[in-house]
This record gives structure tokens, sequence and C-alpha cells, in this order.
């Protein structure tokens, strides 16, 4: 067993101890959780730290092991750039998540199992390299996903989570039909991804728009991107804090994973056809996403509006990637893109638990219950307002790094994609007035005698955002990892 | 070939019948509260013809009296599959009827409609395909029957009514096709058939399409399945939504295998599955009562099963497809009934309130057998759904492919409306709350039902690839 499949059992391993121990209200689950998010972090660790790249399109750390071989599926697990970055940042994700609940109260053992059971899911996921392992992983991190809204969330959580599970389950069975499409296109009849690659299946075959179109329905609604966001909100506004932590941070980032892993390289040509229609998709979900959040008064729903547009950022790329142009500016583009996705994991990860405070305190996530906050609780004040400065891209932080490159790149490839700009200024008002509101002005409603940061909650958000500024400062190593395969993924692309 | 190694080819088959046999006779003479012995016969019974199938499947495929009766991967996998249900059914039962005054007529009852489900499957011949179906459908309706409660007697005529006038339908049918290709051996009718008229073919092939979709519990004769599980005592209903399925199913698939080019088969097939899912599922939104809601879900996984049917001898998937699905189904819906079995009074979804608190791996046993139903990997029914949806599209019914994704995705909502209040603490007027005191076998098969529903959907493919 290498160390990518230990990476992906341990965690199931642990829940499974933390379920059989039968600790319902022990302190035990909290230190299995926190010990194996920490062992984790620690092998994602080694695996970049053993990481060479391994020229274009080939893996690292793969295993191959039979598994339905009747229909040409195995399980299949490796890392390239484009997964790796992705695999520690969900380690990280899920150790923030594990030093917040420190505390919890509220059946821990089932909790600490199912998030261990996610961590296991979404590590699987980006690390499969098999249509049918991938589905699974997708599939599963859905089914985890809504027993943690239902069990653990608040407010109209039952609805919810049922919205969300029907919403995204339909997008993977969209994505299954698209998967049978390629395995159906290829010739041997395969679902094993490196050899799909090979088989570059439907080529010049109309069909290959309609696969295509399943697969990118199915990712779109998990990603999710306007029109198919609206589960989102309710999902994010009555799941506990982590939970939304995760379901942001990592569970959205499976829907774009999937298209550069997937859509983009398999079916290029479709790919290319379908461009129009993505580059118009990411402008509206940018414009829109930003617009509606300006529009909310709920902390919670607001934060994520947000991430409808800075997923639409990636969209936006990776539609441009395939829009011709340079060959120079679309790299860049699809390096921003993915920068993107770890950026937005550890911004919007630390500002979903950052509002789980508010809710924790006050019961509440409305904006209008608060002002003032600075002075009862400055500590939290600052974290908050570093947060919202890493999100609407300033410099210094992640997000400035992946989408002045989404930017510089889109707009190079295609020049249309300039439409999304006032995005970005839209994003920032609404930061600074949401800042504003809850943080200046008198202390009234909720604000005076609020409690501020405890440390568990201070080292988890802090600790996303210390690394959001890293990779801001510091982006060389995280680029020098996704900027090959990223190269690799344009060429496949082509055009 | 001499009847000695005609009988030991059908040495399952024998096992089954002697097993009734033998119960009926121990029960006669055994006190009430003794009649354990005749369920040790059943389980023997069934126990030696899952080890004989398993034994026969390394050897050639065979046939038996003069080509009427095969085995071949399509039988043998019936008699494994319909064997572990009818254990897995008698296991579930057994607290039910432990020391009912029918018990060992129950077992008898489940041995001889299981060993129909059999015949139905290796028939190779239109005349023991007949015997088949009333061998797998009147001890069905006794079985139904046997609840002695108002609604087990609606449920036993109903099914009966069904049952009779579908079987009249096949018979009707079976003359049609005998008149038209001048045999009843299916290996001659695709030649028989081949010059008469496609009308002629099609009518007879309609109605006996019509009298195995009743054994299917799928559309035109689903009527009587929703009934039967709401009625029939709990280990009734789990056999008559699980077994009387596999022989329906793959009794049409071995016909459909020798039909002649003339007929549209295979869009009238297809047209019968996109139906069958999609009124079973509509008709199982509204339910309220856990064992209807589960009866219409079966007749919706019947349309599932009807997919691979309508590409039957095109795709070389299709019989495999089949195959993994009917175990899938099998293990899942009956892990399912187990759960039921274990808590028979709560007739309300909304009585399951606190259950996953009160007994949390009954709870993740529910879990899996439902989400298995809407076929979630890694479970059974995702590797089934797999093969048949791939199937079904490599046939060129690419349409139906995408009917039955949308139909899966509808029957999420209705299973999590029984996993939902499952999964909510109970509140003081939730009715039957508070103690969860699960019959003890029930249970542990519920259980072990969806423990077999991840072994199959982890190692099913292994299995599969390692089968001669």
């Amino acid at each position: 067993m290498t160390l990518l499949s230990l990476a992906i059992l341990f965690p199931l391993a642990a829940a499974a101890a933390v379920l059989l121990s039968g600790s319902r209200g022990g302190g035990l689950a909290r230190f299995v959780f926190a010990g194996a998010a920490v062992a984790e972090v620690l092998i994602a660790a080694v695996l970049w730290a053993g990481y060479g790249d391994t020229g274009p399109g080939r893996l690292a750390y793969e295993e191959q092991v039979r598994w339905i071989p009747n229909v040409g599926s195995s399980y299949h697990v490796g890392v390239d750039g484009l997964s790796l970055p992705l695999i520690t940042l969900t380690a990280v994700i899920f150790l923030a998540c594990a030093v917040y609940d420190w505390g919890a109260k509220d059946r821990p053992g089932p909790r600490a199992a199912l998030f261990l059971f996610l961590e296991a899911t979404s590590i699987g996921l980006f690390a499969a390299q098999d249509l049918i392992l991938f589905f699974l992983f997708f599939d599963l991190s859905i089914v985890g996903m809504y027993f943690i809204i239902a069990g653990w969330g608040h407010g109209d959580r039952a609805r919810s989570a049922l919205k969300f599970f029907l919403y995204t389950f339909l997008g993977s069975l969209a994505l299954l039909l698209g998967f049978i499409g390629l395995y159906l296109g290829a010739a041997p009849h395969t679902f094993d991804i490196p050899e799909l690659l090979r088989a570059q299946p439907l080529r010049g075959n109309p069909a290959g728009l309609w696969v295509l179109g399943a697969v990118v329905v199915g990712l779109a609604i998990k990603t999710p991107t306007v029109p198919f966001h609206t589960w989102l909100p309710p999902a994010h506004t009555d799941a506990p804090s982590t939970g939304s932590a995760v379901l942001a941070g990592i569970l959205l980032k499976m829907g774009t994973y999937g298209f550069v892993r997937i859509a983009m390289p398999l079916l290029p040509e479709a790919w290319r056809a379908w461009t129009p229609v993505l580059i118009a998709v990411g402008v509206v979900s940018v414009l829109y996403g930003a617009l509606v959040a300006l529009a909310q008064s709920d902390l919670k729903r607001m934060i994520a509006y947000t991430s409808v547009n800075h997923m639409g950022y990636i969209i936006l790329a990776l539609a441009a990637a395939g829009a011709g142009g340079s060959q120079a500016a679309r790299e860049t583009a699809v390096t921003g893109a993915v920068t993107q996705m770890v950026s937005h994991g550890l911004i919007t990860g630390a500002l979903f638990l950052l509002a789980g405070v508010l809710h924790s305190r006050a019961g509440t996530y409305d904006m209008g219950a608060f002002g003032g906050l600075g002075g009862p609780a400055p500590r939290y004040a600052a974290f908050f307002a570093v947060a919202a400065f890493a999100s609407l891209g300033l410099p210094g932080f992640s997000g400035f790094i992946a989408e002045f490159q989404i930017f510089a790149g889109s707009i190079g490839a295609a020049p249309l994609t300039a439409l999304a700009l006032p995005g970005i200024l839209i994003t920032a008002a609404l930061f600074l007035r949401a800042l504003q509101r809850v943080f200046t002005g008198e202390v009234r409603g909720k604000s005076p005698g609020l409690a501020d940061l405890r440390p568990a909650e201070a080292f988890s958000a802090g600790g996303l955002l210390v690394l959001s500024v890293l990779v801001g400062l510091l982006p060389v190593p995280l680029l020098d990892i996704i900027a090959p395969a990223s190269a690799w993924l344009v060429s496949q692309v082509g055009g | 070939m001499d009847a000695g190694a005609d009988a030991l080819v059908l040495l399952p088959e024998i096992l089954m019948l002697a097993g009734a046999i033998a119960a009926l006779l121990a029960g006669s003479f055994l006190p009430r509260e003794r009649q354990w012995v005749s369920r040790a016969i059943g389980v023997a019974a069934l126990a030696g013809a899952v080890a004989a199938s398993a034994a026969a499947l390394s050897g050639p495929g065979a046939s038996a009296y003069s080509g009427s009766y095969v085995v071949d991967a399509l039988s043998s996998g019936a008699r494994l599959v319909v064997a572990v249900s009818a254990l897995l059914v008698i296991t579930l039962g057994t607290d039910e009827l432990r020391g009912a005054e029918r018990e060992s007529e129950t077992y008898t009852l489940i041995l001889l409609a299981s060993l129909g489900a059999m015949v139905l499957a290796g028939a190779a011949d239109l005349l023991v395909l007949i015997a088949g179906f009333l061998l797998a459908s009147i001890p069905l309706y006794a079985l139904i029957g046997l609840a002695r409660t108002p609604s087990g007697a609606e449920a036993a005529l109903k099914t009966y009514l069904q049952g009779a006038f579908f079987g009249i339908l096949l018979m009707l049918g079976v003359t049609v096709l005998y008149a038209a290709a001048g045999t009843t051996s299916y290996s001659g009718l695709r030649a028989g058939l081949g010059p008469a008229s496609g009308a002629i073919v099609g009518v007879g092939l309609v109605c006996v399409l019509a009298g195995l979709m009743f054994k299917a519990g799928a559309v035109p004769g689903h009527f009587w399945v929703p009934d039967a599980a709401e009625g029939a005592g709990t280990a009734a209903a789990a056999f008559a939504t699980t077994v009387p399925k596999i022989g329906g199913i793959l009794a049409a698939y071995r016909l459909l295998e020798h039909m002649p080019p003339t007929v549209a088969w295979p869009l009238l097939v297809a047209l019968l599955s996109a139906l069958t899912m999609t009124l079973g599922n509509l008709a199982a939104f509204a339910q309220k009562n856990p064992r209807r809601l589960l009866g219409w879900s079966t007749v919706s996984q019947a349309g599932y099963l009807l997919m691979p049917l309508s590409v039957a001898g095109a795709v070389p998937l299709a019989l495999p497809a089949v195959l993994v699905y009917l175990a899938g189904y099998a293990a899942s819906n009956l892990a399912a009934f187990a759960v039921i079995g274990a808590y028979p009074r709560r007739n309300l979804l909304t009585a399951y309130e606190g259950f996953a608190t009160a007994r949390p791996w009954q709870a993740v046993a529910l879990v899996v057998a439902l989400l298995s139903l809407v076929g979630t990997p890694p479970t059974a029914v995702f590797l089934g759904k797999l093969t048949v949806f791939t199937a079904a599209w490599d046939g060129g019914f690419w349409w139906l492919t995408a009917i039955a994704a949308a139909n899966t995705v509808a029957s999420l909502f209705y299973y999590l409306r029984w996993l939902a209040p499952a999964f909510r603490a109970a509140s003081p007027d939730s009715p039957g709350a508070g103690d969860f005191n699960p019959r003890p076998w029930a249970a542990g098969t519920a259980v072990a039902g969806a423990v077999l529903t991840l072994a199959v959907g982890i190692g099913g493919g292994l299995a599969w690839a390692g089968l001669p």
C-alpha cells in the first residue's frame, strides 16, 4: 500500500475506531479526530516533499488494484500538479475543523466519524484516476455532508439537507451518464482516466458534445455555477460552521477539479466547442454571485454567494483555456484557476469558521443585529477584517495571486472575459460594507459583552489565514507544482 | 442422457423439493413449540442448494430432459440468488414464525415457491415455463394469505386473481407461439418463428411477457405488489417482493434471447421498463407506511431490471448486468425488510423517529440498504445500476438510460423520507416513541444483509471477473 492509499484509508480506519469505541460523549472522539487530522497533514507534507515533477501527464505515487475488471474499472490512484495542492488543502482544512470543534459537545463521536469519513472521500476523490472511483468518492461526499447538515445544522436543517442531497445527487447522476458515455466511446471500453487520455474517446463524434454536456452539468451543480447554485445558500446557512468550511473549502472544489481532471483533458474538442457557453456561465456567475452577495443581510448567506462569485472566476479561466489565443496566456489562466481553488478553500474556510463564532455567541448571522463589535471583541474584529481583505483579493494574500493570474491569462486568451472585472469591485464593496456594519459604529444589538475569540477558534481560522498570507507572499513553491500541470493541460486542450 | 445424469444436473432443485416435503412431513409430527426442526430442515436444504449450485459453477453448462431445462450462467445465478434470498427470508422471519400455528407450512411454501423461481429461470421450453410459473405462483398465494388478517386476505385474493389472469394470458401466449413455431422448445423457436407473421409472434410474445411481468412485479402485472408488501406477514412480504422477481426477470431474459428479429421486442421491453420505473416511483412518493413504500419501490426496481432485457442477446454486458443487479437488489431489499421485521408494529415512517439514537447499527444498516436501492456506490445496487445503464446505452437505448437516471434521483426523495425521521431525535409525541426493542433475528438479518450489500458492492466486481 502506498502512502497515498494510506492517506485515503487512514481517516476511514479512524472513523471506524471512533464508532466502534461507542464514545458518544467522551473526549476520545476529539483526540482521535485531531490526531488523525494531524497525521493526514504530515502525510500530505511527506507527499509534497517527495513529489518530483514526473513529466507531462505522468503521475506520482501511482497505485492500481483490480476492482471491477469486467467493466474496465480499477482502484487507480495517483497524484500530479493538479491534485497535490488540493489533497494538501484537504488535510489542512480538516485539521482546522478538528481544532475548531475541539470543544464541541453535541454527539462528538458520530460527528468526528463523519468528518473523518468526509476527509477520506475528499482525498480519495482528488487522488482518483478512475472515473468510477471518482464517482464513488463524489457520491459518498454528498452522503456524508447530508448527515452533517441534517444532524448538526440549525434552522431549517432537514429541508436544506434534503435540497442539498437531491440537487447534488442529480448532478452526480448527470456525471455518471457522462462517464458511461466516455466508457462506451473508448475502444477498448474503459473507465481508467490515463487510458481514456490515450484513447481520446468520441474525437470527431458529435455525441462528444452531449457527453461533455452531461459531465459539465454534473460538475456545474457541484461547483456551483449559475443557474445551478440555488442549493448552496440554504445548505451553508443551516450547516454547522465546520460543515460549511468543509463544504465551501473542499466539496465545491470537487466540481472545479472535475473540470481540469476529466472534462478538459478527456473531451478537448467538445470543451473548445463549449467555450462560449462556459465563458458566459463564468461571467454571469462572477457578477451575479457578487451582486446577490451585496444584497444579503445574513453574513453566512453573503459568504456563500461570494463562493459562487469566486467559483465563477475559476470557470472563466478554464473556459478561456479552450478559447484559443496564446499558449502562455492560457497556461497562466489555468494556473490561476488551480491556485484559486486552494486560495478559496483557505480563505472561505476561515470566513465560515469566523461567521460561526457569531452564531455560537448570539444565535444569529444577521448583520443588522450587531454593531460596533470591534469594541467588545477586538481580536475577532481583526481576524475577520484580515479574512475579508484576503477574500476580496488584496495583494499579499493568496486570492490576489490567483485572481491576478486568472484575469491576466483569461483576458489574454479571450478579451471578452474582461466583462467579469467589475466582480472584483463589487466584492470589495460588499466586504467593506459588512465590516462596517458589524464592527464599527456604536456598540448595539447583540454586540455588548460578546465574548472575544477563544484559542481554538483563533488557531483554526488564524492558521488558515496565515497559510493564505504565505501563499500570497511566497507563491513560488505552489506555482512550481501547478504550472507544469497547467502547461500539460493546455496542450491537451489544444486549439 | 439417462435419468441419473439428469438428476445430478438438477441436484439443487431436487434438494429444494426434498427439503420442502421433509419440512412438511416433519411439521405434521411436531408439537407446535418444536417446529424449529422443520426450520432446520429448510435451512439445510437451502444451504445444500447453495453448495450444489456453487459446485456446478465451475463445470460446463448442461441441460436436462432433452434440452427442456438448461443449466448455464443464467440459471446458476438464479439458483444462487434465490437460495440465499430464501435463507435471508427465513432468518428475518424466525421471530415472527417461531411457534406460529403454520410455521412448518410456511417453510414448505417458501421452498416450493423458491423452487418455482429456479425452474422459471432454467426453463428452455415453453411448457416447462408454464410449470415453473404455476410452481412459483400457487405457493406464493398461500404464503401471502397465511397472515390471517383482513388485509392479508385481501392481498392474497388480489394476488391470486391477478396471478390467475396473467397465468391464463401466459398459457394463451404459449399456445400462439407453439402454433406459429411448431415447437415449444426454445432452441427451435427462432427458426420456427422466423417465417411466421410478425403480428402473430407479437401477440404470443406479449401474452407470455405479461405473465412473466406479473412474476417480476412489473407493468402491467404489478398491482399486487404493494398490497402484498403491506398485507402479508413480514417474511412473506420480503419473499414476495424478492424471489418471484428473480424467476420472472430471468425467464423473460432467456425467452427474449430466442425471439426472431421480426418483432420489435427490444422497444417494447424498453417502454415497459421506462413505464415501470416511473410508475413505481410516482406511487412511492406519497406513501407513509414503510411496507407500502418498499412495495412500490420494488416495482420501480423491476423497471431497472428490465433495462438489460431490452438489449438481451445484443450486448455482451446484458446478462451479467441482470445477474449483478438481481443479486444486489435481493440483498438490499431483504435488509430493508429485515428492519421492518424487527419492528413489525411501526407502520408509519414517522414511527422511526429516534431510531438512530436508540439503535445506531441498525440505523446504519437501514442507510446502507436504502442508499443501495438508490444506487449509491460502493453498494451492490450501484454495481447493478452501472452495468444496466451501460448495457442499455450500449444497445442504443440511451434515452432509457437517461430516464433511469432521472428516476434514480427521484427515488432518492422517498427513500430519504424514511431515513430522515430515523436520524431525527424522537419527540414525545412521535408515534411509538422511545424504546426500540427489536426482534433479534430480524435485527441481525438487517445488519447481515447490509454487510452483504456492501460486500457484493465492493467485492462483486472481482468475483464476477473470477467466474469461468
